[in-house]
């Protein structure tokens, strides 16, 4: 593709290379753009890369694989649209998915993204797990499948294939249960919401799955949307609109808010307990949602909650969003992002580092234990904290 | 791979020395007119150690270095001339020491000002440093290797006044200390050792900076910007006498600028005050403009534009997207304060034949000791022709201020020749005898301030 051909090429050339996207919300540090927290070269910033990404469409540089890690390793925080100063702020991030976008159609991908893409289209889910264990994750939990039932439970790849991740699919489940709210699940019917392939620039596969979809949420007669993930709630929020599906989407944190609010759970007592909340960017950054997980934390019994010095719209990303939890670019390192946001915890004297994301549960616990704060902190989702 | 490239990685690591092109590409321009200029390696330490094994390996090999911090100057100046490595100090960014009750920080010379402010701000509320307007992530080193000055300017002066120690590492790679660290005291003070003044407004040619001791000022619990306006460029150095008399305010600023309209042709007098109570902030006002000003207001040529605005960090690179181009650079000058009606005409007359709108601004330092004046000239990046605009504009720009017998600020390698021929041929001399001395293998930012 040339630059003539891009969606931004009116656009790309604005970015000043100011570097203030590198700062979070109170300006503490330059470290709040994930990669370049972990590279701390300046190829690696929001606007780094995006001149990069200006470079190879202009044909000032050539494609190759270092350049396509670079614009991989952007986790779609979007933390550049939240510190950008100039007008175009908001599309900062759609400027690196579409040069996404662009390799995709060429065909020149990173190997892992190669993977990860493949994988989806085959089995529905990155891991490339058979479809058909889909449903293990509710194994002993005497759950319905969806037939008309006032909410669908859409659990995502995440909580149904991985091990850690499956937990917290589980306890939310088993809230809902408790609350008596009227659910179903998909089971292994469930295929992939399309939010990261969106993310990682595969557009036509977002298509396809955000099609395939809509049409069974159709055929099923779902109104309504629990999602586990906040990845999740932000495809069916944002974008399955664009193709005609018109869905009430909750994120877990919100129903889990409301029966809180209306006592229609027990809370389990956890005393002496200081709990921290890592916020998603899919659910701050990307929707918002601030308060809804720090209700549900604020009322655990005997627990104190503590903010960490980076936190709401200045949070520090995992470092896993767009696919980076199994591409893993940003990994490997005392600078990754999610080691920089487990000593953070460890800094607000957290004994709880509560999350409200699948994606966010794996990362941040590999995290803690690689920097050896196991016995100090817990990482917990906000479903497993309510369950005891 | 090169041996400089293997070296590299076993002083830093893989993850912080590149040669690959990416990363030469992206050092090879800054965000000004210059045209790129490509290192061969960029390398990121995050000690002191690192620092001097690269420095080392530098005079070893013959090599170019090129420090980097925020690379923010716009003027080309942290681009390597003749190759090399960059090496670009961001990692080295710790907080060493506060001492609140002497005033002062020790900082790693690669920390942003937008982390100072920060940290200050959250765990010595009553300190603050002079922050430049410049982007937030603009460093210590870079911003005291070229002399600049931040929003105590106007009370304290350049930021390189506010010194009280520092650490270089040498174009040899050694270690040096000035001040009384360097005697075992503590970081509180410059004097009275030997002045040895050859590492600020360097521009890295004689030495890196590694550690910096900075003073630190009250930070007042309230703060706010008033905004008076006068109608002709003639009255800006008298207001700003006026309002210097009083010694009340901190940043002392006067701008103008054809966009917005409200702006074009006029004059804006930004005066900002502080204060620990309102009574304080309210006295403050009422000596700025019932007294001090007073005279402008009754004869109607002056008058209050705004007051008690909150003060926001400055987002000035807002204006690099004027005409939606994603570029400006500016010439800066320290002239008398006296200079700013001719600085403002002349500036407007280079914007006009480049059909840009113009931008200029004075920002006081010291107490109408000097002026640094700016004129900026936006561009966009993606249209070579307004980019040459810029760039002519900016030369046209560098002649103006020697024709006024002004001073260029950290200026592009076109102003530092025009500042060179003019210098005073006993001081260029010493230049030269201080850089040969220091740099014997001219190694060290290498065509900057190059004393032929
Ligand atoms: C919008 C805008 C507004 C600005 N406003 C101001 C302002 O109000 N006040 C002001 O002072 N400046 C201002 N600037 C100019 C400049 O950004 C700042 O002076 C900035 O602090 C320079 O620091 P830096 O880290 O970006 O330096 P760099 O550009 O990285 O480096 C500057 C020079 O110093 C050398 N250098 C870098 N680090 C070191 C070190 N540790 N030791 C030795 N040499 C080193 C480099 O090689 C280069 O020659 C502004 C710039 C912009 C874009
Ligand atoms: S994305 Fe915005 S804030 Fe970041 S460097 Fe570019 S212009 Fe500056
Ligand atoms: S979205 Fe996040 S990772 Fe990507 S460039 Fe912006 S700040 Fe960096």
């Amino acid at each position: 593709m040339h630059l003539m051909e891009y969606k931004y090429k009116d656009m790309i050339h604005r970015c000043f290379r100011c570097g203030y996207c590198k700062f979070p919300t109170d300006w503490s540090d330059v470290t709040n753009c994930p990669p370049y927290a972990r590279f701390r070269l300046e190829s690696y910033s929001a606007g780094g890369r995006l001149w990069l990404i200006r470079a190879w469409l202009n044909g000032e540089i050539e494609w190759s694989g270092h350049l396509a890690e670079i614009v991989y390793s952007c986790v779609s925080c979007k933390n550049c649209v939240e510190k950008c100063p100039h007008s175009f702020a908001d599309d900062v991030v759609n400027m690196i998915i579409a040069a996404k976008t662009a390799m995709v159609n060429q065909g020149l991908l990173p190997k892992s993204v190669t993977e990860f893409l493949t994988n989806v289209q085959l089995h529905g889910n990155p891991y490339g797990i058979s479809a058909k264990k889909r449903g293990d994750w509710m194994e002993g939990l005497d759950l319905e499948p969806y037939q008309g039932q006032d909410y669908l439970f859409y659990v995502g790849c995440e909580g149904s294939f991985d091990s850690r991740a499956q937990s917290a699919a589980r306890a939310t489940a088993r809230l809902l249960q408790q609350a008596g709210i009227s659910f179903g699940v998909l089971g292994d019917k469930e295929i992939s919401d399309g939010n990261e392939v969106e993310m990682m620039g595969e557009d036509a596969l977002l298509e396809d799955l955000a099609q395939r979809n809509i049409q069974m949420f159709f055929d099923l007669g779902v109104q309504n949307i629990i999602t586990l993930s906040p990845h999740s709630y932000n495809v069916f929020k944002n974008r399955y609109p664009d193709f005609g599906g018109h869905f009430k989407v909750f994120h877990h944190s919100q129903i889990l808010a409301d029966l809180v609010k209306q006592g229609k759970l027990t809370i389990p007592e956890t005393p002496d307990t200081r709990i921290t909340f890592h916020d998603p960017c899919f659910l701050g950054r990307w929707n918002q949602e601030y308060n809804a997980p720090r209700k549900v934390l604020k009322a655990v019994p005997g627990a104190t909650l503590v903010e960490m010095e980076r936190n709401k719209k200045g949070a520090l990303c995992c470092g896993g969003g767009s696919g980076n939890f199994y591409t893993d670019f940003l990994g490997g390192s005392e600078d990754s992002p999610a080691r920089i946001r487990a000593r953070e915890a460890d800094a607000a004297k957290a004994t709880i580092l509560a999350v409200a994301c699948p994606n966010c549960l794996t990362m941040l616990e590999d995290a803690v234990k690689v920097e050896g704060l196991e016995e100090k902190i817990k990482v917990r989702d906000i479903s497993e904290i309510l369950c005891g | 791979m090169s041996s400089i490239y293997q070296a590299l990685v076993k002083i830093v690591g893989a993850d912080y020395a590149s040669d690959r092109k990416e990363e030469l590409f992206t050092y090879s321009k800054d965000l000004g007119t210059s045209e790129p200029l490509w290192p061969e390696y960029v390398v990121a330490p995050k000690t002191t150690e690192e620092l001097q094994e690269i420095v080392r390996l530098a005079n070893e090999k013959k090599v170019a270095i090129v420090p980097l911090g925020g690379g923010m100057t716009l003027a080309g100046l942290a681009l390597p001339q003749q190759g090399g490595i960059t090496i670009d100090l961001k990692r080295m960014d710790r907080i060493i020491e506060v001492n609140e009750q002497s005033r002062y920080m020790v900082v790693e010379a690669g920390i942003s000002h937008g982390k100072i402010t920060s940290y200050l701000h959250k765990h010595h509320p009553n300190l603050m440093h002079s922050e430049p307007g410049a982007p937030p992530a603009a460093t210590v080193g870079g911003n005291l290797a070229i002399h600049g000055q931040g929003d105590l300017a106007h009370p304290y002066g350049f930021n390189s006044d506010m010194v009280n120690g520092l650490e270089v590492v040498l174009p040899t790679g050694e270690i040096a200390r000035f001040g009384s660290c360097a005697v075992g005291s503590g970081w509180f003070t410059m004097h009275p050792l030997p002045d040895i003044g050859l590492f600020l407004g360097w521009n890295g040619t004689t030495g890196i900076i590694t550690k910096v001791s900075m003073k630190l000022y009250p930070n007042k619990k309230i703060r706010e910007n008033n905004l008076f306006v006068v109608e002709k460029e003639e009255f800006v150095p008298d207001v700003l006498f006026e309002i210097s008399h009083l010694g009340m305010a901190e940043d002392l600023i006067a701008t103008s600028s054809e966009i917005p309209p409200m702006m074009n042709r006029l004059h804006y007098v930004s005066i900002m005050i502080s204060g620990d109570s309102e009574e304080e902030m309210e006295f403050k006002r009422h000596l700025t403009f019932d007294v001090q000003l007073s005279k402008y207001i009754r004869s109607g040529v002056g008058g209050i534009a705004s007051v008690s605005q909150e003060r926001s960090r400055p987002q000035v690179s807002k204006s690099s997207d004027w005409k939606k181009g994603g570029g400006f650079e500016y010439v800066g000058a320290i002239v008398p304060v006296t200079s700013y009606p001719e600085c403002y005409r002349r500036g407007a007359e280079i914007s006009g034949r480049h059909d840009i709108p113009y931008t200029v601004l004075g920002r006081v330092i010291g107490s109408c000791h000097s002026m640094m004046f700016s004129w900026s000239y936006a561009f966009n990046r993606a249209d070579d022709l307004t980019v040459k605009h810029a760039r002519d504009a900016l030369h046209e720009t560098d002649e103006l201020v020697m024709e006024i017998n002004g001073t260029i600020w950290k200026p592009a390698i076109f102003g530092q020749k025009l500042m060179m021929d003019r210098m005073d041929p006993g001081a260029l001399r010493l230049m030269k005898e201080v850089k040969k001395l220091l740099d014997p293998n001219g190694i060290m930012n290498p065509g900057n301030w190059e004393v032929i």
